[in-house]
């Protein structure tokens, strides 16, 4: 019983919280109404017995939405909702393709007869989890680590601002780097 | 709680997110939009997990999958953002149509 009725606020919770992103003017308000709406899946995966995951995701979605909050205000027309202007494009065309989805996921989730519910979840499931990553899909987590790493690379890459080929020349054989203010260690 | 009242929301949450990248001017507004979308991904995925095949562990895989997903995405769209503003002191997209066809 207090699982349903805690299903129905998560998920009430999250669809609104959702919603409200692209309402809300202030984009503070809206990171943070992104974040609840992050946390009430989360509470939503916790629910279904995923404890491990569900406490990973509240962690990186805390942190992801700080992190994207300083952005927002960084790189918003509008940060702190006292310019009140529209950020939207092609409303009415993109309410339509999202509508039009919608239908057609509503349809199939209803249409189709899904299997019944086979096999018991494992005694510990972090334990379960942690054996699959390290063994069985050890692929996954190896391609999962590779692509974090090249992240990581191309991030650092992207965001600089000044590279090795601004300071040391196209060919790389200036003898002092040409830096704006000298001293540190280039 | 059944199967389909799982994936409903995780349809609400897809739709919702699809509305907001298409419809957002502003390129972090977008990734917004992208996040709520693999927000609705994981609790299908969550939900398929419970349901159908508790057993075995492919679904919660599929989640730690969905997340890095979400975490690489940020970081990629931010460092573009930035690389972007930078040159050229954009941070929409209306202003980014360069490849448009």
């Amino acid at each position: 019983m207090i699982s349903i009725v805690l299903f129905w606020v998560l998920a009430v919770a999250a669809l609104v919280f959702g919603f409200l992103v692209f309402r809300l003017d202030s984009m503070a308000q809206v990171t943070f109404a992104l974040l609840a709406s992050f946390l009430a899946v989360a509470g939503l995966v916790l629910l279904l017995g995923l404890s491990y995951l569900g406490v990973v995701i509240v962690l990186m979605m805390v942190i992801e939405m700080v992190i994207m909050a300083v952005f927002m205000i960084m790189y918003m027309m509008n940060p702190a909702g006292l310019m009140p202007m529209s950020m939207f494009h092609n409303t009415k065309g993109s309410a339509v393709i999202a509508g039009v989805v919608f239908v057609a996921l509503v349809a199939g989730i209803l249409l189709v007869d899904w299997p019944t519910r086979q096999g018991e979840a494992a005694p510990d499931l972090t334990f379960a989890l942690g054996e699959a990553l390290m063994g069985g899909q050890m692929l996954t987590m190896m391609t999962l680590g590779v692509t974090l790493f090249a992240t990581i690379v191309a991030t650092v890459v992207l965001s600089t601002n000044r590279g090795r080929y601004d300071r040391f020349g196209d060919d790389l054989d200036r003898a002092v780097a040409d830096d704006p203010a000298g001293g540190g260690v280039g | 709680m059944t199967l389909e009242l799982f994936l409903l929301l995780a349809a609400g949450l897809f739709a919702i997110g699809l509305f907001g990248a298409l419809s957002q001017m502003s390129i972090v507004m977008i990734m917004m939009g992208l996040e709520l979308m693999l927000n609705g991904v994981i609790v299908a995925t969550a939900a398929f997990w419970f349901y159908v095949a508790p057993g075995g562990t492919d679904g919660q895989v599929l989640i730690v999958v969905v997340i890095t997903a979400m975490a690489i995405e940020m970081a990629a769209g931010f460092a573009v953002a930035t690389a972007i503003y930078r040159s050229r002191q954009v941070d929409m997209t209306d202003d980014a149509a360069d490849l448009a066809g």
